[in-house]
């Protein structure tokens, strides 16, 4: 039995899904867009599995995530719904529930953060409501598990026995009414042949969603019966199609409020919320709050916890590296085999994996600010910036964590409302400089301006930002032109996240990084490491001048060159930049053969003041390391889509550079 | 009048939901529907977008949105 998760944002789907389902899920995403797909098996009954749809409001074909929900609840056939509603926002909330009961499959309403109703001393009468709807309703609390075991009961009782939703006319006798039913009437037979719901369908119709017409493979004729029945609805009711529809359900809804709910004034949450608001959004506190709050997150991230846990991990692996070096010495190991292990996949994977620590803690403050409700207040007061390059204020944070990190930056684009914000998102970020990419910054700014260093660093971090900007503008223009999901959101109130769902995540974002460590980055490592050690007749070279990557290397010099620095040596480490930023300086140096602290003196043979801003310029835009195009093709959910995005980040870090060094040189 | 130009703490009725394609649709959908009593919460802090209670939650929309949806006038503001 398949059972569809769905409800509004906000709403405790997840937390009931995790509650459902417990650490026993799939994450992947729904074919061919960057919505992510949860499924998972309800513990403690076989054969049930439950999937999280994403969280809509209404059942629509614009967004992406509006069209993976009605594309999975009509063509994934599931046997039976769990509708969750925010008992707090009862009347938005049941504005889908109106929907998936139209679609006449077994469903069950769970009535979440019930407890917080009680505790403002309001009442909802459950069964009252339930009959209003004409389905089994469930008081639950997803957070604390209340109510969870019986919520499982009743959706395996009403899809084993098919019991179906007893109310599907939410319309008084009327226009509207007329309409809804002469156009079922008119469509019922294709409905029967498409095996959807005919009534669902009518109302999709009549709202103008023309992939049904479509979908039921409707007549010249039907399509002009349907048009004349939507125009003497309009008429009679003054009203246009939507509204008459909307109207009709949001009354239909105020019926079922009014006969089973008893509000209160205003909920203790809802007045906290107002309180935490006058600061967190405040015209003169907001900005100083936020950047707090980034600071925090980053310090503890990047230098107490995060980098704390870190070290730990490169002492263990060093250690387990030292451990299995003198064990294969003493076995006496083939030296090649020796040096593929411990050279490649210990050092390559390994210098990714030490990521794994800051990813999972700046995941622990992240989650934080999402599940809290912080997350939708930072969008409130960004959405303007972001707004003149296209994007929406949620892409400020992905953004902002891009300059610790890329791959926890561009993992958490998952939390953008939007496909084409999401997509938009992941692209820009690797623009934001990343703090892998500082110890180059250091090296070539000591060694060449010692007065300016500050200065230069400063420089690269705004001309990514302004590259960003500019990338931003021409895509807005290009490939993401079109009208945007428009920016209407809801400000959730703050809410104590459960330890339970904080949990889960970072579990998940773990497995997930740790999977792409031993797939595509080992695999990687391993290309890398068989370039550095081999020559062209397959010798293991003694010099690595000879070496597969050095001719690689003289290749890409020659493209260096109008760039200011065809050198196979500069070449050599930009591709080992490419396993992790580090890497670009200690390969410089071993190739220079001198130590890192004499790194500098040894450049300044090789490159003049001009070459070095070029080469640095080139360093900010270039590729991001493996782990990150990992992600992005991940999150992208495309092979072809990561090698454009490669490519594309190649050729513009080109021409930046080509454009500075070439206006530098007439400068100079 | 029009929402974006409803003051912070005031209350108005809507009068009509205009917007085109998608925007229209989501309003309707988020319960701005005609007859609603609206009010506006606060304004963010560069001016926009603005935040308004409905249907007993709180909504953002922008501001540029917002001047598609008409309150009724006179008498109506409390």
């Amino acid at each position: 039995m398949i059972i569809a998760l769905a409800g509004n944002q906000n709403c405790g789907k997840t937390t009931l899904f995790n509650a459902l389902t417990g650490s026993n899920q799939h994450v992947g995403n729904f074919p061919g867009v960057t919505v992510e797909q949860k499924s998972g098996e309800i513990r403690g009954v076989k054969n049930y599995s439950v999937v999280d749809l994403p969280g809509i409001y209404s059942i629509r074909p614009y967004s992406s995530e509006e069209i993976v929900s009605r594309d999975f609840i009509l063509d994934g056939k599931p046997d039976g719904i769990i509708n969750i509603v925010d008992a707090t926002n009862i009347e938005r909330n049941l504005y889908l529930t109106l929907q998936l009961l139209e679609l006449h499959i077994p469903m069950v309403l769970a009535l979440n953060m019930m407890d917080e109703v009680r505790s403002n001393g309001g009442t909802i009468d459950v069964k009252m409501m339930s009959e209003k709807l004409g389905i089994p309703v469930v008081p639950i609390s997803a957070v604390k598990g209340e109510g969870v075991s019986e919520l499982v009961n009743r959706i395996v009782s009403v899809t084993k026995d098919k019991v179906y939703p007893t109310i599907m006319d939410f319309c008084p006798v009327g226009a509207v009414h007329r309409c809804i039913h002469a156009v079922a009437h008119l469509i019922e037979d294709h409905a029967q042949r498409a095996g959807v719901s005919a009534r669902f369908c009518a109302t999709k119709l009549i709202e103008g969603d023309d992939s049904f017409a479509h979908r039921l493979e409707l007549d010249q004729n039907e399509l002009e019966l349907l048009d004349h029945s939507v125009l003497e609805m309009e008429h009679d009711t003054g009203f246009d199609r939507n509204e008459a529809l909307a109207d009709m359900r949001y009354t239909f809804i105020n019926g079922v409020v009014d006969a089973s709910v008893v509000k209160c004034h205003e909920s203790k949450g809802q007045h906290r919320s107002v309180m935490i608001d006058k600061v967190l959004t405040g015209k003169y506190t907001a900005f100083p709050v936020f950047i707090g709050v980034m600071f925090l997150t980053f310090w503890l991230t990047f230098n107490v916890i995060g980098s704390t846990l870190a070290d730990w991990l490169s002492l263990g692996i060093d250690w387990l590296t030292k451990l299995v070096d003198s064990g294969l010495t003493a076995y006496g190991i083939n030296p090649v085999v020796h040096s593929l292990i411990i050279d490649g996949i210990f050092s390559g994977v390994g210098s990714v994996l030490s990521f794994l620590p800051l990813i999972v803690t700046l995941f622990f403050f992240l989650s934080i600010l999402e599940d809290t409700g912080y997350m939708a207040r930072v969008a409130f007061i960004m959405d303007r910036l972001l707004r003149k390059i296209g994007l929406s204020g949620r892409s400020f944070v992905p953004m902002i964590i891009g300059f610790g990190c890329s791959v926890p930056a561009i993992m958490s684009t998952r939390t953008l409302a939007s496909d084409s914000d999401r997509k938009m998102t992941i692209l820009l970020t690797p623009y934001m400089s990343c703090s892998a990419k500082i110890p180059i910054y250091a090296v070539f700014s000591a060694a060449f301006f010692p007065k300016y260093q500050a200065f230069v660093m400063i420089g690269l971090y705004l001309f990514g930002i302004a590259l960003a900007i500019i990338v931003a503008l021409v895509m807005k223009t290009t490939a993401f032109r079109g009208s945007p999901v428009p920016f209407v959101m809801e400000l959730p109130n703050y809410r104590l996240p459960s330890p339970k769902t904080v949990f889960l995540l970072l579990w998940q974002k773990a497995k997930d990084f740790l999977q792409r460590a031993f797939t595509i980055i080992f695999i990687a490592t391993i290309i890398i490491w068989f370039l550095q050690t081999f020559d062209t007749k397959l010798n293991v070279v003694t010099d690595s001048a000879d070496s597969l990557l050095a001719i690689i290397g003289h290749y890409i010099s020659a493209v260096l060159k109008p760039i200011g620095f065809a050198d196979w040596r500069v070449a050599t480490a930009l591709i080992s930049g490419f396993i992790a930023k580090e890497a670009v300086v200690s390969t410089l140096s071993v190739l220079l053969n001198t130590s890192t602290a004499a790194l500098g003196s040894a450049l300044s043979g090789m490159f003049t003041p001009l070459s070095a801003i070029s080469f640095l310029v080139f360093t900010l835009l270039y590729t991001p390391c493996v782990a990150a195009v990992a992600t992005i093709k991940k999150e992208l959910n495309s092979g072809i889509g990561t090698v454009g995005v490669v490519i594309m980040q190649c050729v513009i870090a080109w021409l930046a550079a080509f454009a500075v060094y070439q206006i530098g040189g007439l400068l100079t | 009048m029009t929402l974006d130009q409803l003051s912070v703490g005031k209350s108005a009725t809507i009068k009509s939901v205009g917007g085109e394609g998608p925007l229209r649709l989501h309003f309707l959908d988020m319960g701005l529907t005609p007859r609603i009593s609206v009010s506006m919460r606060k304004i963010a802090p560069m001016g926009d977008p603005i935040e308004i209670c409905v249907r007993g939650y709180e909504l953002t929309l922008r501001v540029s949105d917002a001047k598609n949806i008409e309150l009724e006038v006179g008498g109506s503001e409390q």
